[in-house]
């Protein structure tokens, strides 16, 4: 008997079929995974298993008997948890009342703060049942978020990208976690792109590929390669990443650069330096929350700073310039967040290619030359393989990947001596990560300096030169790429190494 | 409604709507009650875009007016040719000194230019009211409170005699081109609007919100400026203790009926223009109360925004 079977599960959108004909089985006390790229549906089948949505078409099985799941409440009276990749925890309570506010019972809060305490030992998911949540760092959010699952005895647990959060030795926590539930019987649905935890630690796994089922595989029976290869459809593309010349005349500095947060549920900057020159891609790794957001924006001008040259580009001290006179001195930026702040959202690409490029040529005497801005809006385009309505197509109607290709090939051909980027390729398909990628390392071979923000530390050790870690705050000296060692860049995201003294955001 | 209340509803409709139109002096007075909510709406449509929510369009006109009146009055009997080109000037000088207040607040303290606007369109109104009962009031008026009329040197014309409409629907058309053309093209409309819409792109992108504040306030204050003078050189002919029929408050909606465009706002004013004729006439013809008047008015509007919001969004009902 299977704990859990979809049959023939369809979902449509008006642009899309986000799932199509889609059937699997989950054993009882094993652990399935769901491998699929960034697009390929397992969000919204996850959805429909949670009750978030309703299928189009198909059934889902119970314990062999056919079930409606018609809302979350339903999903967890079967006995159903899900954790959610981005949480929905609540800041300004501690972690018993959040974990309270997700119990539909009366409670006491002492009994509650107690039975967390019992799960957190069993589990070693180590959490103070009463601190604040907005002190925890992300690994320990996620404790609370499988804890306020667990207390309600799931027989079933959903994890959405449960790893993308964790440093690689809370990683390893996680799987310990996960094979004890497991062999208590509590079967897990495991969310991923990632292939080589995939065969770390699951059962069996199925591939979704554009909506479908590609197929229905044990780990143990194939290998890595196979598994990529069922994932994409093709070839998995490589990126080519030469040694490159260092050009002296390119240079981004950051001298002790310390800065205090904006709110208190921000992170100081301490005392952050770090230099990068033109020819080289250096990137800065770390668990998101240790302060990446904050730097991003004091080098983007998006928020000032006092000490003039505690920022230099190509020599000059810039912190006390915006964002506009910053470009005009040669730098551009990408900001992790597409629509909202690096596109605006009911504007068109050609109105958004204005954001950035006012200041070169596009403005005569006050008035846009929208002719001018068409034209260069449809060079971004072609040049970047954007798909779209061309440059008259609303912002929000591009696909993350298509949007993210369009404000990287604007920023691009600002020609920039400087260029920051945060979080890449997040949430993209993998031929539009590869093809950003390798726009970023060409971009620094011909004479750039490039700075990338990544959580993702495979990906900053693919394309980057130097590696740096940022931690509460502060960072690390870089490590030249062909000598990292994977471990001791972990222990630095967890913190080893740094001065404890402020809100620690590692695990 | 109509019906309910005892009206035939056709013909209810018919006064409201085509008699207005049905004579020239009818469509001089639509125009009439235009060209200031026109006027006024474009100003205030270009802070809206920008999220500055200038609710001081009856102040401004009031201190436009005064300013501009005030130089009438010093002028007096003579006769100059270019008198009323310095109260054009003043009238839209003055209103934008008034918006410049809430401007300076919010940069300097953040204060909320909502309440700063609306709190100083009372004492505008209060000034004024002031001036016209102590130092401006005519000692030829019987006591009444009012300024000697303005010399014909110093208002604009009537553009046909007989009927109340003046030169400054000139302006408006003017301002109206100047408008589309600082929304549609200048770099400045481009700024403010991405800085209203998406502020975190507007930062991104290196706008300053100082400089849209500003911008916007001015603006509309401005526009409401010369409306204001353009009230009391035209129709009015005087300064009186109530010199608008809460024009800066119709504009607000006037705005938003024309989508902070400025040629909706032309629509939009002639729009709300027409229907406050038509209320006027349903009370002479239908001897219909004037607030029965508004309530239409304020319904018509009411349903022509809702359909606006309707365009994009559905109403399902939920069952839980």
């Amino acid at each position: 008997m299977s704990l859990l079977e979809l049959r023939g599960i369809t979902k449509r959108y008006p642009a899309v079929v986000a799932n199509d004909d889609i059937s699997l089985k989950v054993e009882a006390g094993k652990i399935h995974a769901v491998l699929g790229e960034n697009g390929a549906g397992k969000s919204t089948l996850m959805k429909i298993i949670y009750g978030a949505t309703a299928a189009d078409e198909g059934q889902i099985f119970w314990c062999d008997n056919p079930v409606r799941i018609n809302n979350p409440a339903a999903a967890r009276q079967l006995g159903i948890g899900m954790v959610y990749q981005h949480f929905s925890l609540f800041e300004s309570i501690t972690v018993a009342e959040n974990i309270a506010v997700a119990l539909n019972q009366k409670l006491n809060l002492e009994t509650l703060s107690s039975e967390i305490n019992l799960i957190s030992k069993k589990y070693d998911l180590l959490v103070e049942p009463d601190r604040l949540l907005y002190h925890l760092s992300v690994g320990e959010r996620q404790r609370v978020e499988i804890i306020r699952c667990l207390i309600q005895n799931p027989k079933l647990l959903i994890l959405d990208e449960p790893t993308s959060v964790l440093t690689p030795q809370a990683v390893q926590g996680l799987f310990v976690t996960l094979k004890q539930l497991a062999s208590e019987g509590c079967s897990i649905l495991y969310i991923s792109h990632k292939l080589e935890e995939v065969f770390q630690i699951c059962d069996s796994a199925t591939v979704l590929r554009g909506g479908k089922v590609v197929d229905s595989i044990l780990p143990s029976a194939t290998t890595i390669g196979e598994l990529a290869h069922m994932m994409i459809g093709a070839q998995p593309p490589t990126t080519h990443r030469q040694r490159g010349n260092i050009n002296p005349s390119s240079k981004l500095e950051i001298c002790h650069l310390s800065a205090p947060a904006e709110d208190h549920f921000g992170s100081d900057i301490r005392d952050t330096s770090l230099t990068v020159q033109g020819g080289e891609i250096i990137g800065i790794a770390g668990v998101s929350g240790n302060g990446q957001a904050e730097l991003f924006r004091l080098l983007s001008g998006e928020n000032l700073h006092s000490e003039p040259d505690a920022v230099r580009i190509n020599d000059v001290g810039v912190s006390h310039l915006n964002a506009n006179e910053r470009r005009r001195l040669g730098l551009a930026c990408i900001p992790e967040e597409r629509l909202g702040r690096g596109a605006a959202a009911g504007f068109n690409l050609r109105d958004n290619l204005c954001l950035t490029h006012h200041g070169k040529n596009l403005v005569h005497y006050g008035f846009i030359k929208h002719k001018e801005a068409d034209k260069r809006a449809a060079q971004v385009i072609d040049r970047f393989s954007v798909q779209c309505d061309g440059p008259g197509a609303a912002a929000q109607s591009l696909s993350g990947g298509n949007l993210q290709r369009f404000i990287v090939g604007r920023e691009i051909e600002l020609n920039p001596t400087v260029l920051i980027v945060s979080q890449p390729t997040w949430g993209l398909d993998v031929a539009a990560a590869a093809f950003i990628r390798q726009t970023l390392i060409d971009l620094s071979r011909a004479g750039s300096a490039v700075l990338v923000f990544s959580e993702e530390l495979e990906e900053l050790l693919e394309i980057c030169d130097q590696i740096a870690v940022m931690y509460a705050g502060q960072m690390s000296p870089p490590m030249p790429r062909s000598g990292a060692d994977i471990e001791q860049i972990g222990l630095l995201m967890a913190g080893e190494g740094f001065s404890t003294q402020a809100t620690p955001q590692g695990d | 409604m109509f019906y309910v209340l005892g009206f035939k509803p056709l013909d209810t409709l018919r006064v409201f709507f085509i008699h207005p139109l049905s004579s020239a002096y009818g469509i001089s007075e639509v125009l009439l009650k235009a060209c200031p909510l026109v006027l006024i709406g474009l100003g205030l449509a270009i802070g809206f875009r920008a999220n500055v929510w200038n609710i001081g369009a009856e102040g401004q006109l009031t201190i436009g007016a005064i300013c501009a009146g005030g130089i009438a009055l010093a002028i007096g009997e003579q006769n100059f040719a270019f008198t009323v080109f310095v109260m054009v000037i003043l009238g839209a000088l003055g209103g934008m000194a008034w918006a410049s207040i809430p401007a300076f607040l919010k940069v300097r303290f953040n204060t909320n230019e909502i309440l700063v606007t609306l709190m100083l369109n009372y004492v505008a109104i209060l000034l004024l009211s002031y001036l016209v009962h102590g130092p401006w009031r005519d000692p030829f008026g019987f006591n009444f409170p009012q300024t000697a009329l303005f010399h014909p040197s110093a208002m604009f014309s009537p553009l046909y005699p007989g009927f109340r409409v003046t030169g400054s629907i000139f302006m408006v058309i003017g301002a109206t081109i100047i408008a589309w053309g600082v929304v549609t093209r200048s770099f400045l409309g481009f700024q403010m609007t991405i800085v209203g819409k998406a502020p975190k792109a507007g930062r991104f992108a290196g706008y300053r919100e100082n400089q849209a504040i500003w911008l916007g306030l001015l603006i509309g204050g401005g526009a409401a400026g010369l409306a204001g003078m353009a009230e009391v050189a035209g129709p009015l002919g005087q300064l009186l203790p109530t010199i608008s029929p809460g024009y800066g408050y119709t504009a607000i909606i006037v705005a938003f009926l024309g989508r902070l465009h400025p040629v909706g706002v032309v629509f939009g004013g002639l729009l709300v223009s027409l229907i406050a004729n038509g209320g006027e006439s349903a009370q002479m013809q239908l001897g219909m109360h004037s607030s029965l008047a508004q309530i239409f008015q304020g319904m018509l509007l009411f349903f022509v925004l809702a359909a606006d919001v309707l365009v994009f969004y559905k109403l399902k009902l939920v069952t839980r």
